[in-house]
């Protein structure tokens, strides 16, 4: 082994991680195969999700073997995503009950010319 | 998984994991990044504005999933193939998966051989992950030209919501830009390989920069990571 920086982990490491995922990526997919539904799907479906995400982020990237400084330089930012999506939701939650209220099947018919002088 | 093989220790920065070192580190002059090449931490810079990217793409796809009344199109019977007259559901998508997450494990060969100096495996390896990559983007033309012979459009549907087809085709065309942009680096990286630069630290054409095999590592942060970002979207738009 060379004179790079950091930590390398042993090539077997590699192989571990990628049969990990293998296993990981086949059990999401016969959540969509098998079409489990309601709670459960979402749950195994985001489990499976941050699992994955997990091991490439921290052992095919290396992010364990990084000193804290920069390990912290890339997780915290992300998690400002955590705020855009309960954004996202809520403004899509309004706009849904909003066009429910003015487009939807059940909605009245607009009172005629009311505003007009 | 255990920390194991430290190949180099830095003597110039003493002290283990802690939060001092991470105070130290933030709050010393000049350098906050210690012992971390200035072209991986930059890979990581970009990487954390891929991060909003993408996320901004797949939170756009929520809203405008979760504000629309039309019924949205049942992604396990739009992206089901046919086989034996029998519909199985996103089996091109799996196979896509499949073949990506393959090609993360060739990569990460390539870097570990690499960083051994065995060059002719990680040469190999490089290659190997490069046809991985153009495999998965071909697959993603036929589910492209599927989806477009059925009539879907950035701006219409007809299986249903017309934001479907914006999301897809935009969320979908940006991780094949990715992954294209990816092989193309893969095969530079390679000839580099191939031709022993590493070895010499000879630079490079569009810089006087030499490098080592750490440029390897820094390709395989840029793959891993659309791959990272795939699994979001095999979670999120083909399993929702």
């Amino acid at each position: 082994m060379a004179q790079e920086h950091g930590q390398q982990p042993p090539i077997a490491t590699y192989v571990k991680v990628w049969g990990m995922l293998f296993v990981l990526a086949a059990m999401s997919y016969s959540v969509g195969y098998f079409n489990v539904q309601g709670l459960l799907r979402w749950i195994l479906l985001v489990v499976l999700m941050l699992l994955q995400a997990g091991l490439i982020v921290s052992l095919l990237m290396h992010l364990v073997w990084e000193r804290l400084a920069l390990v912290f330089a890339i997780i915290l930012p992300p998690t400002l995503l955590v705020a855009l999506i309960g954004i996202g939701a809520l403004d899509g939650f309004s706009t849904l009950s909003t066009r429910n209220m003015f487009f939807g099947a059940e909605a009245t018919p607009p009172p005629a010319a009311e505003h007009s002088k | 998984m255990t920390q194991s093989a430290p190949t180099s220790s830095a003597a110039s920065v003493p002290g283990p994991q802690s939060f001092g070192t991470l105070i130290a580190d933030i709050s010393s002059d000049q350098r906050a990044f210690k012992n971390v090449p200035w072209a991986k931490v930059m890979m990581w810079v970009f990487l954390l504005g891929d991060v909003f990217v993408f996320g901004s793409f797949l939170i756009s796809y929520m809203n405008v999933r979760l504000s629309t009344p039309v019924p949205w199109p049942h992604p396990a019977e739009v992206f089901a193939l046919t086989v034996g007259g029998k519909p199985i559901p996103l089996l091109l998508v799996a196979v896509m998966t499949f073949v990506l997450t393959t090609s993360c494990g060739t990569m990460s060969l390539a870097v570990g051989y690499g960083y051994q100096r065995d060059r002719q495996r990680a040469l190999l390896w490089l290659l190997v992950t490069a046809l991985l990559g153009a495999s998965f983007v071909g697959m993603q033309a036929i589910e492209w030209t599927k989806l477009i012979h059925e009539g879907v459009r950035p701006w219409s549907n007809p299986l249903g919501a017309a934001q479907f087809g914006a999301s897809f085709f935009m969320i979908t065309g940006f991780h094949g830009t990715h992954v294209t942009i990816g092989v193309i680096f893969l095969v530079i990286v390679a000839i580099k390989v191939a031709r022993g630069d590493l070895e010499n630290m000879r630079p490079g054409f569009m810089t006087g920069r030499k490098g080592g095999y750490e440029i390897v590592e820094i390709l395989s942060l840029y793959w891993h990571f659309v791959d990272l970002v795939w699994v979001f979207i095999f979670a999120v738009f083909y399993l929702w």
